[in-house]
């Protein structure tokens, strides 16, 4: 009889399917996966230690570079670890802009899961769609802050600037003429506001196109149904959270649970699974992005009705206006005092939570009255889930490992830091 | 309606009794400290109890104390911090311990109490040297295969000691110690209590 033994390989670190750089050593019987491995880390930048020598402001930008793929939340969580500690109250517009980028993260998060987690197994088609909708998003970040993806928008004590009164438009160019421009800019004639209420309009359907292309496709269901099965209390016991723990039945939301900002004046609902397989979860995700959608609508109605100032008037935290800082000596000098020594933040500790498109994002912050954060912990919501990625597969075969990847949602940025 | 963190605190107080060596709560946050020694044990006690039901590990980090406030403060070095979470209840708490040995951190693994922490301890011991009795695989995870040394430790300079680069002769990367000098744009100042009087906690 012939000798049949295990066998081991190496699943990336180059692999268009790791979603990144993750090297993931499995172990195998034939096709089924005895054991997976991963190795982490290839993305290391020491971002916490960075921001041990980075003023408080200046380690905004790094946020965007953790989960590259939801920019504003990251800030968000740590403009709200400063903010706890100082004792700030954001003003109010401040707060619904920033709830509306939140949830404008979400869906571009959730489009980029979905696209490429439908490009693992086998579907094209819906990456293209998927990527069609980001480009009007990123748009919108580019709008506000002038970078598509690490816009550095969220500051503490409020968010950069108000929302412009102008939606960039396209310009004519060799390879669109005259009639393709003027189509392209039809929705980008108002305000960003008025902008994002048309797109809100239309993304439900888009949202319902994607469904007719994987919600009762036979392919996706065989490759997602009854996959990576986790119940809930396992769930919990590993840490998960985000879709990931509502995909196994537990309704926890930290909008709903412990809102921050205004995400108690907000109507939405939260979706949950029954059986905790990727489906399920595929599903979850897919009815977060209609909720999210409904946010977006609520903020931009008000929004619109109510101006006001977007940032604290305190200028220890926040910078004065440009116009301020030209004309009087005491703004020009709070001016320079913030962006070289930097604000101080008084001496303690805060934990600050919210609920990123992959989980909860927490930021861990420790002050010792410098300039500086003394420590800084970023918990990453992918950093539990891919620790669970062992037990998620085993007993699968090694083509399912692909679903599995992208069913966790995982980036890089935010696991290695 | 989830409850305040004095009640909670006062609860966990009820449960530990005076294994709890310091506690309090600021910013709406509780937090305990407890000797290194009984770790394990009242982390089953906080998962195990049913009123408190800290059944979600959040985080697990290392912190190196050493240059507190330019090092104005005495104390052990090394700490590892816990934050939990309670879905059941939907409250949190901080658990925070000193490690006993500056030269030598050792700390029980909590790995059986909540699987999740398991690559949360690998992390702190790569980063800070913290070694883990009892965890089943204390490896490095963020650091390069080989790496000596524990980065995130205040001692360990921004530049690394290390760099990496091609050597056509060889023709294979080689490490050779750093080049480049390190450099501090903006240097780290701590000022006396409400300076600038910044923000609510500054004039409270």
């Amino acid at each position: 009889m012939a000798e049949i033994r295990n066998y081991t390989i190496n699943f990336g670190p180059q692999h268009p399917a790791a979603h990144g750089v993750l090297r993931l050593v499995l172990e195998l019987d034939g096709e089924v996966i005895e054991r997976a491995d991963p190795h982490v880390g290839l993305l290391h930048r020491g971002t916490e230690k960075l921001a041990e020598t980075k003023t408080f402001l200046q380690s905004v930008p790094y946020m965007d570079r953790l989960d590259y793929m939801s920019m504003m939340v990251n800030e968000h969580a740590y403009c709200m670890a400063i903010e706890k500690l100082v004792g700030i109250q954001v003003p109010e517009r401040a707060q619904y802009i920033r709830v509306m980028f939140d949830e404008i993260t979400r869906i571009l998060n959730h489009l980029l899961w979905l696209g490429t987690h439908a490009l693992d197994i086998g579907a094209m088609t819906v990456f293209l769609y998927a990527f069609r909708e980001r480009e009007d998003l990123m748009d919108v970040y580019e709008a506000v802050s002038g970078a598509r993806m690490h816009a550095a928008y969220y500051r503490p004590g409020g968010v950069y600037r108000d929302l412009p009164d102008r939606m960039p438009h396209y310009q004519a160019n060799q390879r669109q003429n005259e009639a393709d421009i003027r189509r392209l800019n039809e929705n980008r004639q108002g305000s960003v506001l008025d902008f994002l209420e048309d797109f809100s309009k239309r993304f439900f359907g888009y949202v319902d196109e994607y469904e007719t292309l994987l919600t009762d496709n036979r392919i996706w269901k065989q490759r997602t149904v009854g996959i990576a099965v986790i119940d809930p209390e396992r769930a919990k016991a590993l840490g998960f959270t985000g879709p990931m723990l509502r995909g196994s039945g537990i309704a926890w939301d930290l909008r709903k649970m412990q809102p921050y900002e205004v995400y108690d004046r907000m109507d939405f609902e939260i979706p949950v699974g029954r059986t905790g397989d990727c489906y399920d979860r595929y599903l979850v995700r897919m009815e977060e992005m209609r909720q999210s959608n409904r946010i977006i609508q609520q903020c931009v109605a008000w929004l619109k009705k109510n101006p006001g100032p977007v940032i604290v008037e305190d200028h220890k935290i926040a910078p004065p206006s440009r116009v301020g800082m030209k004309s009087n000596m005491e703004e020009l000098i709070h001016h320079f005092k913030l962006f070289t020594e930097g604000m101080h933040v008084p001496e303690g500790e805060a934990y600050a939570a919210v609920e990123h498109p992959k989980g909860e994002f927490g930021v861990y912050m420790i002050s010792d009255g410098a300039n500086k954060p003394y420590r800084l912990k970023l918990r990453a919501p992918g950093f539990s889930h891919l620790a669970g990625l062992d037990e998620l597969s085993r007993g699968h075969m090694i083509a399912d490992v692909v679903a599995i990847i992208g069913t966790l949602d995982i980036v890089f940025g935010d696991i290695d830091r | 309606m989830p409850i305040t963190p004095e009640t909670l605190l006062q609860r966990v107080q009820e449960l530990l009794g005076d294994k709890i060596v310091k506690s309090g709560v600021a910013l709406d946050e509780a937090t305990i400290e407890v000797a290194p020694q009984d770790w394990h044990e009242i982390a089953l006690a906080l998962r195990d109890d049913t009123g408190l039901a800290f059944d979600l590990m959040m985080d697990l980090c290392g912190v190196d104390y050493s240059t507190y406030q330019d090092g104005a403060r005495d104390g052990k070095r090394f700490a590892v911090v816990l934050h939990l979470l309670s879905i059941k209840r939907n409250h949190r708490l901080r658990v925070r311990t000193f490690c006993a040995d500056d030269e030598l951190p050792i700390l029980a693994s909590l790995v059986e109490v909540w699987p999740a922490v398991n690559w949360f301890e690998r992390e702190a011991f790569d980063l800070y040297g913290i070694i883990f009795d009892g965890h089943p695989d204390l490896r490095r995870i963020l650091t390069d295969y080989g790496f000596i040394g524990h980065p995130f430790r205040k001692d360990f300079p921004i530049s690394g000691h290390v760099e990496m680069r091609y050597d056509p002769e060889l023709k294979r990367v080689v490490y050779q110690p750093v080049s480049i000098e390190p450099r501090e744009v903006t240097p780290r100042i701590v000022r006396e209590d409400q300076y600038g009087d910044v923000g609510q906690r500054g004039k409270a």
